[in-house]
């Protein structure tokens, strides 16, 4: 059992890798590690009672039974934003950079990974957290460029929560003054609801998904500090105007930065690994 | 469907309440909901049927509150309605703006049902 949160046995897993033989694939080569994500800590917020009694509701039970009106005003997702802050706390300690790439499926979040892991080896030290439903496909990748990585498996779950993220880096043990990349299950609404205690959350689009994206699940923009258009090297062949993409973002997110990248050509990679640089060195010194 | 998710926060914060106060049972629940907090009413009323399952809130009477979104426009200082998150101010257009209402969230009260001891 959990100690933090006394959480047993449920839905998401996380499937931890032997980090000692990081180039030996085989998704049955990890211990599964099963817990329950709905938890049960012991946080309270102050909270008023009403103790007037009203003995005209539940005319059923009216008999052997009282009524009494407690006033929460309780956010719904306060245990979700106080890991959250616990999260944040710990990276902040470790001056670890966390980033939480979020999008649709197949906008091409592991390949950005692959090549940022595999371009920057040699200046800055990686971490991931792979979060998809099942499969440790993505972490498979992952470690295959010699980063550590663990898979959440969400089972039907839509998107992580700073939970599962909790676990999950209490596995990795990320190094201190490293970058960790968490990438969330590919979906453009549950996610931004959640935060995990990134520093950055970053949205990817890419060129084949339309410009009119952001109008259409404004929530992933207003909540990322940056935005990846993905696919460049694919503008010829498809209607997608990158102008009016950042136009459409802006409307929602004027504060957005945007890089404009290939993963496959290496277009554009170099603004996005200065702006990782940049964010990394700003977090060691200050 | 993060609605599910939703819903089953609420019966855990429920729950906990429930048995901190010690209630036989939780009659009825007032939520306050933001239209601009990416809750879908239907894809809630759909997960509310499912998650409160075998939950203290199983029987209880729920009552939601939509709460309109307002923002504040950060050139001019406008106060406006906000219907979607990319409306400009009527006034100067801007989007720079500030959400102040809409993106609510909250369990506003629960009713519990006590046992009386005679």
């Amino acid at each position: 059992m959990c100690i933090t949160c006394g959480c047993g046995t449920d839905s998401a897993q996380i499937v931890k890798k032997d980090r000692h033989h990081k180039h030996s694939h085989g998704s049955q080569n990890g211990e599964l590690h099963s817990h329950d994500h709905h938890h049960h800590h012991d946080h309270e917020a102050p909270h008023g009672h009403d103790h007037s009694h009203s003995h005209t509701q539940n005319e059923t039970r009216q008999h052997n039974t009282e009524s009494r009106m407690i006033h929460l005003e309780k956010d719904i997702l306060h245990e979700n934003a106080l890991l959250a802050a616990r999260n944040r706390g710990y990276l902040d300690a470790k001056g670890i950079l966390a980033i939480n790439l979020v999008s649709s499926p197949g906008s091409g979040k592991t390949m950005l990974l692959e090549r940022t892991l595999t371009d920057l080896n040699e200046e800055l030290m990686f971490s991931v957290i792979e979060g998809d439903q099942q499969t440790t496909v993505d972490a498979d990748r992952i470690e295959a460029t010699g980063t550590n990585a663990v898979q959440i498996n969400t089972g039907k779950g839509c998107h992580l929560d700073a939970h599962m993220v909790m676990h999950a880096i209490r596995d990795l043990k990320p190094a201190e003054e490293s970058v960790l990349f968490i990438e969330n299950v590919g979906n453009l609404v549950c996610p931004s609801m959640f935060d995990l205690g990134e520093n950055e959350r970053v949205v990817i689009i890419s060129v084949t998904e339309g410009d009119d994206k952001p109008l259409k699940y404004p929530d992933m923009f207003l909540t990322s500090e940056s935005c990846i258009i993905n696919k460049i090297d694919l503008l010829p062949y498809v209607p997608f105007d990158c102008d009016k993409l950042i136009e459409n973002a802006k409307k929602i997110n004027p504060n957005l930065t945007f890089f404009q990248v290939s993963c496959t050509t290496g277009e554009g990679l170099d603004s996005w690994y200065d702006w990782l640089r940049e964010c990394s060195s700003g977090l060691k010194n200050g | 469907m993060h609605e599910l998710s939703i819903v089953l926060n609420i019966v855990e914060i429920v729950e906990k309440e429930a048995f901190k106060a010690g209630a036989e049972s939780v009659s009825a629940i007032e939520l306050d909901i933001g239209k601009l907090s990416t809750i879908e009413p239907a894809a809630f009323e759909f997960a509310w049927k499912h998650g409160i399952r075998d939950s203290v809130l199983e029987m209880s009477q729920l009552k939601m509150n939509y709460i309109s979104g307002r923002g504040k426009c950060s050139e001019c200082d406008t106060l406006f309605e906000m219907n979607e998150l990319y409306d400009p101010c009527p006034e100067c257009g801007s989007f720079f703006s500030e959400i102040m209402e809409g993106k609510e969230m909250n369990i506003k009260s629960i009713r519990i049902e006590e046992r009386l001891e005679t």
